[in-house]
């Protein structure tokens, strides 16, 4: 056992079929986590295009037929092959089974099939990408995605094969969770990021389905000609609105609560202190999850919905504030007093509550009807869901991100670099998107190639923006290519955080505990505040 | 694996004891079938709607589906829902010979059903009573007849998907159960494609109704 190197799932098994063919949660979670980073590095790339795009008024770096491609394609491969799969996929199938005292997940055959699932998906995407392209938007709304002579149908039917992927990851967690908790693991003492994905997980399953008829009807709309979406033939446009957001509006907390979980972790470890509120924070990500389901019509203000479809909505919309803010304020009340560790997955969590803030109360204006009706289809929307999503869910994704990585490669990255790296997105992202609610204030639409000259100062910046924040990124990709070869060894606990996973060697044996653990605590029983492995 | 001495063989090494893994497995399924049942959802919704924007339409086209034909199916579903949950009793039974009988009912009633389906659709081809661009039939008052058999067609048609799915895991079935693979002590695999086959039993019994017997 003890030769060099002690055996841990890294290097138990050596060669690539031992990868391919791996059902071990861990393996698989990092062959999740390298697609989703491939795939973040397409839609970033597309992004930077686009802001080059738009760092001056007239369209003249890409025509605005190419434009439109630029961002139907960003937002497609964000949404579908990035954000979706990325923390409950990656980080969670890491984590999960960890965090509960279990061996591995309750189905780690179904949890292979998923990965290779999604890459079928996402070579469906890739070869829409290849042949053309799609410019519809990442929503095909109808009529349009059915007359366009643009690849929609194997992007569609690439997220329609994705949509099963995120299916069996939901499915899997919710069985893992309900059968394989280690003894003494009872409902109220598991972490809250498993909570998160509890609450993902449902909505996974309950709201993806529905996409996939959805998807499968556009498709066979567009191929056959059905008629149930096209007025012409005495269907119905906004009946696709309603089907699409009927899932899509959960799918963004599908991308959001597993990132809140994550915040919960790092914030009660690196503030060496007991998370504040832990059952309100439980119970309000189901609340997220329930209310998820009943707010859709939001985003269809203008499409002609009945009034009282539209208050109801409306009000519904001002619900799903609550259990958010609920989660904020407990947040904040875990730092009062903690001992406050400031390394980068702190920095980023602290990034998190300052920017989701922002996009979430932003999110309040637009479920406003009156406001949204003036702000529908500007910039302001951008910047609202990039807050949500770039500010929220992906500084979570960072911020787990640099909290596991010891755990899941045994190396230390460079701490100094890290900051750097954190400091630059931060202020990058603020220039990107903040400039953008400003831009949306005085009118500029979303979707546009060129526009008029008054708005040049604002792009300009957002442009600039966009290059800081993506040096930033870079530099990220650089110190945790080099941590992997040369970053220091990372001891199992170097945290001193208290949950199951730092009680194992890092990186942790196959099996992962070598005796079933029993639990007789509460996650976070930090004794009182003291430092790092204090 | 260190724990191997009292592991039973159909035991997978993270499941601590035989029926935690049972429950896993019946959760598990149980979930999946709700997913199937929000799929369909979605086509039930647009049923419902398209049936309250044009309920004279779906009342004239549904003449033009044979009941005689439905009834049918109808019973031979039913009854190989019936021999599934045989097929199940008879390996908790232990009764080898008689479960791979009840296996193989269930597997020719079911290709019986696609065979009256079959029928059914080659008719309405021949007729052009078809979804939407391709519909050329003449014989049904009213604007967008077509959209009947659009929802029809969807419906029956992903319903008819899940049929040829449930047979050929019923196939596999038939082949693990002569090997011995099942017995009383361990049928799971039976047990979970009985679920689904009801499920997919169930889905029809839903569809008949709505498309042969609008009143």
């Amino acid at each position: 056992m003890s030769d060099t190197a002690p055996k841990n799932y890294l290097n138990e098994q050596k060669g690539i079929k031992s990868w391919l063919l791996t059902h071990d949660h861990k393996r698989i979670g990092l062959l999740y986590l390298y697609s989703i980073m491939t795939f973040f590095l397409v839609g970033g790339v597309f992004a930077v295009m686009m802001r080059l795009e738009l760092w001056t008024p007239p369209s003249d770096l890409f025509s605005p037929d190419t434009y439109n491609q630029l961002f139907t394609l960003h937002g497609a491969v964000m949404i579908f092959l990035f954000i979706i799969p990325s923390i409950p996929a990656a980080l969670g199938n890491f984590v999960l089974p960890l965090h509960i005292g279990a061996k591995d997940v309750a189905f780690p055959r179904l949890n292979l099939a998923s990965w290779y699932i999604f890459i079928i998906g996402a070579l469906f995407a890739v070869y829409s990408l290849v042949s053309g392209g799609v410019d519809t938007g990442w929503t095909f709304y109808t009529p349009y995605s059915v007359t366009t002579s643009t690849a929609v149908v194997p992007m569609v039917f690439g997220a329609f094969v994705m949509g099963f992927s995120s299916i069996f990851t939901g499915l899997n967690f919710i069985v893992t969770i309900h059968k394989l908790r280690a003894p003494g693991m009872t409902w109220f003492r598991m972490p809250l990021f498993v909570w998160g994905l509890y609450a993902t997980a449902i909505i996974q399953v309950l709201a993806t389905p529905v996409l996939g008829i959805t998807l499968a009807l556009l498709i066979m709309e567009r191929v056959v000609g059905i008629g149930i979406f096209d007025p012409a033939m005495g269907g119905d446009p906004v009946l696709y609105q309603h089907f699409f957001w009927f899932y899509s509006h959960p799918a963004v907390y599908i991308m959001i609560l597993p990132g809140m979980g994550i915040i919960s972790e790092v914030i009660s470890a690196l503030s060496h202190k007991k998370i504040f509120g832990y059952k309100a924070i439980a119970f309000s990500s189901l609340g997220i999850a329930l209310t998820s389901f009943l707010v859709w019509g939001h985003h269809m203000f203008i499409s002609g919905q009945s009034e009282l479809a539209a208050m109801v909505f409306s009000f519904l919309t001002f619900f799903v504030g609550i259990p958010s803010g609920i989660k904020m304020f407990n947040w904040v009340a875990t730092l009062y007093k903690g001992s406050i560790d400031l390394r980068a997955p702190m920095l980023y969590a602290l990034a998190f509550l300052f920017l989701f803030s922002i996009g979430g109360l932003t999110g309040i204006f637009l479920g406003a009807m009156s406001v949204d009706v003036f702000l529908h289809d500007t910039y302001f929307i951008v910047a609202h869901f990039h807050y949500v999503m770039v500010g929220g869910t992906v500084m979570a994704l960072l911020a787990g991100l640099h909290y596991w990585w010891p755990k899941m490669f045994g190396r230390m990255y460079s701490e100094g670099m890290a900051r750097v790296s954190a400091l630059l997105i931060f202020v990058g992202f603020n220039m990107t998107f903040f400039t953008q609610f400003m831009l949306g204030i005085q009118g500029m639409p979303r979707r546009y190639a060129s526009y008029p000259e008054q708005f040049a100062p604002l792009h300009g910046y957002s442009s600039v923006g966009s290059l800081i924040m993506a040096a930033g990124f870079i530099l990220m990709g650089f110190y945790l290519f080099y941590s992997l070869f040369k970053g220091a060894r990372a001891d199992k606990n170097p945290w001193g955080a208290t949950t199951l996973e730092w009680s194992i060697a890092s990186p942790p044996p196959s099996g992962n505990f070598d005796n079933v653990p029993t639990i007789d605590s509460d996650p976070y029983e930090y004794k009182t505040a003291a430092g790092p492995n204090g | 694996m260190s724990h191997s001495s009292d592991h039973p063989a159909n035991l997978a090494h993270h499941f601590t004891e035989v029926e935690q893994q049972q429950e896993s497995a019946k959760l598990g399924m149980w979930l999946f079938l709700l997913t199937e049942i929000l799929l369909f959802g979605g086509l039930f919704c647009f049923y419902a709607i398209f049936r309250a924007w044009n309920p004279d339409i779906f009342h004239n086209a549904h003449f033009h589906l044979d009941v005689v034909m439905g009834t049918l199916n109808t019973v031979v579903l039913i009854t190989s829902s019936v021999t599934m949950a045989l097929a199940i009793r008879s390996l908790q039974l232990d009764q080898k010979r008689a479960a791979l009988w009840f296996l193989w009912s269930t597997l020719i009633l079911a290709g019986i059903f696609l065979v009256v389906k079959y029928f059914e659709y080659a008719h309405k081809f021949h007729l052009g009573q078809l979804p939407g661009k391709y519909y050329t039939f003449q014989g049904i008052e009213g604007t967008n007849p077509h959209i009947f058999f659009s929802v029809y067609f969807l419906m029956t048609g992903l319903h008819g998907i899940h049929v040829i799915a449930g047979m050929s895991i019923i196939g596999w079935l038939i082949v693990k159960t002569s090997r011995n693979r099942f017995s009383s002590q361990y049928y799971t695999p039976v047990e979970m494609t009985g679920l689904y086959w009801h499920l997919v039993d169930l889905i029809w019994i839903f569809l008949f109704p709505m498309f042969y017997l609008i009143g």
